[in-house]
Parts: C-alpha cells; sequence; structure tokens
C-alpha cells in the first residue's frame, strides 16, 4: 500500500487493504488521493443527515457512470445515508418539438429509467427528491450550522456553506456519493475554519438593490474559488436571513458558483459566520473589488448572444434555475398575473416555463394561487432547464432566462427579471 | 526549450500538443456537447471560453490555471477519460481545484486510461506555453514546452 500522509484509522487503513473487498477499497482511495492533493489531515465524519448528488440524468452515452453504479450495487457499497438529487432531465410538460422528443427519448436520456433505478437502490430518498434546490424546507434536506456534508450540486453546495453554515467542500460528482457511502470525507478546504476565511473583500456600491444573477456573475468571475467577504450588500437585502433574502442568496450563489467557482461566501452582518465573526474572516492580505453601477453594467454587456439572429423574437422562456423557492413562485405568479390584468390580457405572449421542486410544486398546488398561474398559460414543472437545453436543436432555439447559470452552460440569452416580466407579458414587436 | 517543475497529482508521462485556456475551464461547458453527440475529438462547446471554443481537445495537453463551474466537473472528466476522449494531461499553472483533482483521480483508480497531472506549474507557465507547442511531462512533474 502506498503511504500516505493523512492519519487513517485502524478500520480506514483495513478498508484501503480490501478488508470490505475491492469497490470499497477502490473508494477509500478514491477518497484518501483526493484528500492528500489538498494536504487534509484525516477523513472527518459525515455529520449531515442526507447527502445531495449532482448527477440526476440517464444520458445514454455516459456509459461508464452506470457501469460504475452498476458495481456499487452489486457489491454492497450503497450509500449509508439517503440523498436527494439534482432534478429531473424530462418533463412532459415543457414544451417540446417531435423532433426534440425523440431526441430526448431515444438519444439523450435513454438510460434515465436505469439510472433512476439505479439511486432507488443507492440510496434515494423518494421519488420527489429530484431538485437541486433540497435544502427547501419542504424537501426536506436542510443542514444544520456546522454539519459536515458529503454533496456536490455548486449552487447546492454554495448555499449550505454560505447561508447555512454548513460545511462542504465543492465535490465532485461521484465523489458526493462515495462519502456518503463511506460516510467519511477529506478534512481540507471548505471544512476548516482557515480555508473559510475570505481573500477577497467584495464592496458593494451600487445605487439600488444589484440583479442578484448580475453581482453573483461579476463576483464569480473575478474570485474564482476563493472566499469573498461582501460588504455593502446588507445595506440592501437587511439583517435577516428572511424567505425574500434567501431565494435572493440562492440566486446569488449559483451565478458565483457557476460563473466562477465559489463554494463559500460571506456577507456583512447578514451570513451567519459573517454575523459570528465579522472582519476576522478576512485573511490579512485580501485583495479588493469595487462593485458599482458601471461595473455590473459592463459584466451584463459583456455576455455573448450566440443565437443564429440576435434579434430573434424568443420561442420560449425558462425561470427557476436554480428551482423557485415557494416564495419567488408565488410572487413571480403575482407578478406575471397582475401585469397581463394591467394589459388587458390574460395568457402570456412567450411559451415561459417556471421550475420548481416536486415538493414545492405540491404545495403551490394546493394553494390560491394555482389556478391563477394556470390562467397565465405559465408552465409548471419539476424540470432541469439545463438537461433540456442540452438538446441539439436548442443551439438553434432562442430561449430567455432569468439564470446566469443558466446562461453560462447553453445558447439560453440573459435577461433581467424585469426584463423577464415585460418580454414574456408584451412579447416582442 | 523552457521547462517548468509543478506538483504530481496523478503521476505518469506524456508527450502532446498544447491547448491552452488562459481563464477557467469549465468542464462541463466544454464537455457537454461532444459527449453526448459522440465527437470524438471533443471540440470545446463552451462559449465563454475564446482560447478553447470549438477547438479539439482529445489527446491535447490541457493547460489552464484551473477548472470552474458545474461540480458534475470530476464526473465528466472521469466519463471523457473512460471514453477515450479526454486530454493525454492536465497542467495547471495554479493548486488544482477540488472538481479537477476528483477528474484526475478517478480516471487514475477507475479507469485504464489516466491523464498525467501536474499543478502549481506558476503563471510564468501560462505566459510561456502557447496552443500548437509540443509539450512533454515526466513523471516527477517537469513540463517542458519543446
Amino acid at each position: 500500500m502506498p503511504q500516505y500522509n493523512m492519519r487513517l484509522t485502524p478500520e480506514q487503513t483495513a478498508i484501503l487493504e480490501g478488508a470490505k473487498g475491492e469497490t470499497m477499497a477502490k473508494i477509500m482511495k478514491t477518497l484518501v488521493m483526493y484528500g492528500e492533493t489538498f494536504g487534509a489531515t484525516h477523513l472527518e465524519p459525515v455529520t449531515g443527515s442526507m447527502g445531495h448528488l449532482v448527477t440526476s440524468f440517464g444520458l445514454g452515452v455516459m456509459k461508464p457512470v452506470y457501469e460504475l453504479m452498476d458495481t456499487l450495487i452489486k457489491e454492497g457499497c450503497v450509500s449509508s445515508q439517503q440523498f436527494t438529487v439534482d432534478p429531473k432531465p424530462i418533463d412532459p410538460k415543457v414544451p417540446a418539438g417531435p423532433i426534440e422528443k425523440l431526441i430526448f427519448k431515444k438519444f439523450m436520456y435513454s438510460a434515465q429509467r436505469s439510472y433512476d433505478d439505479q439511486l432507488a437502490k443507492l440510496g434515494l430518498l423518494s421519488d420527489a427528491a429530484y431538485t437541486c434546490a433540497c435544502y427547501f424546507d419542504e424537501v426536506g434536506n436542510t443542514p444544520r450550522q456546522g454539519d459536515v456534508l458529503s454533496w456536490a450540486e455548486s449552487s447546492a453546495v454554495v448555499y449550505a456553506n454560505s447561508v447555512l453554515g454548513a460545511r462542504c467542500n465543492r465535490n465532485s460528482g461521484i465523489i458526493d456519493l462515495f462519502g456518503s457511502i463511506a460516510g467519511v470525507v477529506p478534512c481540507f478546504g471548505l471544512l476548516t475554519d482557515e480555508g473559510r476565511k475570505a481573500s477577497w473583500v467584495v464592496e458593494v456600491r451600487t445605487t439600488k438593490k444589484p440583479e442578484a444573477q448580475i453581482l453573483g456573475s461579476a463576483i464569480g468571475m473575478r474570485v474564482m474559488e476563493d472566499v469573498p467577504y461582501i460588504r455593502g450588500l446588507d445595506r440592501w437585502l437587511g439583517g435577516e436571513l428572511n424567505d425574500d433574502v434567501r431565494a435572493y442568496l440562492k440566486d446569488f450563489g449559483a451565478a458565483t458558483a457557476s460563473n466562477g467557482a465559489v463554494g463559500l461566501y460571506h456577507i456583512e452582518n447578514l451570513t451567519p459566520e459573517a454575523r459570528e465573526k465579522g472582519d476576522d474572516l478576512i485573511r490579512e492580505d485580501a485583495q479588493v473589488y469595487v462593485i458599482d453601477d458601471a461595473e455590473l453594467q459592463r459584466i451584463k454587456a459583456a455576455y455573448p448572444v450566440i443565437w443564429k439572429n440576435p434579434d430573434a423574437k424568443p420561442r420560449l422562456c425558462f425561470v427557476g434555475c436554480p428551482h423557485l423557492s415557494y416564495a419567488q413562485l408565488t410572487e413571480w405568479t403575482m407578478a406575471v398575473y397582475n401585469s397581463l390584468r394591467a394589459m388587458g390580457k390574460t395568457r402570456v405572449a412567450i411559451p415561459t416555463v417556471f421550475t420548481a421542486p416536486p415538493a414545492v410544486i405540491e404545495r403551490f398546488n394546493a394553494s390560491e394561487y394555482a389556478e391563477k398561474l394556470k390562467a397565465t398559460g405559465v408552465i409548471l414543472s419539476y424540470i432541469c432547464p439545463l438537461m433540456y437545453m442540452n438538446n441539439p436543436l436548442c443551439g438553434k432555439k432562442p430561449v430567455v432566462t432569468n439564470s446566469n447559470k443558466l446562461r453560462t452552460y447553453t445558447s439560453a440569452r440573459y435577461c433581467t427579471d424585469e426584463e423577464i416580466l415585460s418580454l414574456i407579458v408584451k412579447g416582442v414587436n | 526549450m523552457k521547462v517548468f517543475h509543478g506538483r504530481v497529482v496523478v503521476p505518469g508521462e506524456a508527450r502532446a500538443t498544447a491547448l491552452v485556456s488562459h481563464g477557467g475551464f469549465n468542464t462541463l461547458a466544454s464537455f457537454q456537447h461532444s459527449l453526448m453527440f459522440g465527437d470524438k475529438t471533443a471540440k470545446c462547446g463552451d462559449q465563454n471560453n475564446p482560447d478553447l471554443y470549438n477547438r479539439p481537445m482529445a489527446g491535447t495537453a490541457l493547460c489552464m490555471p484551473q477548472t470552474i463551474g458545474s461540480t458534475t466537473g470530476g464526473m465528466v472528466l472521469y466519463c471523457a477519460s473512460a471514453m477515450g476522449r479526454s486530454p493525454a494531461c492536465l497542467l495547471f499553472s495554479k493548486p488544482i481545484d477540488s472538481l479537477a483533482a476528483a477528474g484526475a483521480i478517478l480516471s487514475d483508480v477507475w479507469t485504464d486510461h489516466p491523464m498525467p497531472t501536474v499543478d502549481s506549474l506558476g503563471d510564468a507557465f501560462l505566459e510561456a506555453v502557447q496552443t500548437g507547442d509540443q509539450i512533454e511531462v515526466a513523471s516527477d512533474g517537469t513540463v517542458t514546452v519543446l
């Protein structure tokens, strides 16, 4: 056995040497090599009650992943804790042409059903556990402050670390599952006090509340994987983590994580660790990034538009990447409903899809808002817009979104919330 | 000829043509299209990366500061490796990030196509190397731009 610098318990060493079989030994070897790369001192027990996996899609061509899952199941290497997983890639309610539907079912996500079966065998919480926003109350996978997690999904990891004060590295798909199977994760980076200190101070000096998705994008592109400590945002958000603020931070964080690689941010006077430790979280050599109105305008103007015809009329709109919270869903519903009524209209001008976790959709459908949304023609879905947009025909389809994450990974064009509302209500002349 | 010394993350030797990204390498955005639609050359699909967009990545010496983006990144690299569409080696000017490390290690432990990986080569490495240069990677982390 190779010599490792990490302190391992006798049990962990035995697993590495094959005491629990070859597959379990390879899982442990992967975790140890991963930790050694980052100077981990030891393997830390996972204390969060549930895991979260990033890989939800049964993409036919990704055979190596499904073969690996088969091996894990066959060898009894299943998760020691239940887990949630990212949203499903297909929902028949979401508009798609006949060729797109054929591509989805026969070519792209042909392994979806068998992969869903694999997830169930490995420890999936339930059929309703498919969402990127697993931390919502309705879903039930909400870590406590200080919990050590074995999660992936960049938007969920950055939220759990920053807003909830849990401890999780930006693990990759597969590593997330390995940590849940072994019940331990390497202790480095965002699991340590030192790794949670900020090497950037971001000064927000805007004249109005910054659009969450653009502010997150600007910070992500500048600080990459570093931890930013953000001053001046509490002026616009206040000092309480209420529903609106948590929703703002969800979208902000997703943009920092997808446009850069941020796994943790602190917001002065607002997020749990910033409230407890304040400036002690800032490294002495921290760099400074000032964000004003002009900087946000510069960032937005630099987004490439890769539609074949940049002036094309949008044919589809997605709102909800990451998935919408219940509060966001009701807010969007009333905004669309009231705007349409004010214009003497009843239905949206562009096919529009709002996406949310299955459990949030269930709550919403039992509320008085459901009929109002239905009347506007907006479709409510549990789908992952990113996975939907991966079909090759979407490259030619002008899609708009208020998600900077969706913009980053697909040909969708980013619009602010205000622009989206105007587009879907008024249409394009 | 310029010689750089880095830290070995996954040991091995390689000789390949350099493909250089001066910005963060977004693994999912770069690979997803080619993995889905059978492009064996693995043309980069990341519209936000002007250095790499539309350039084949399979078999190259992929040089970058770090990777960024989705946490599927390591799994995507693992798939590319298992399917024979990965870069020949990964060379990082900065300390490697957790997603790229996962991909390199998963490929090493679980596939027959490991990608030798060296990090901490320094900013001077990315300033010196250009797309199209021939690169030689030695097992001790020495990277030579020929």
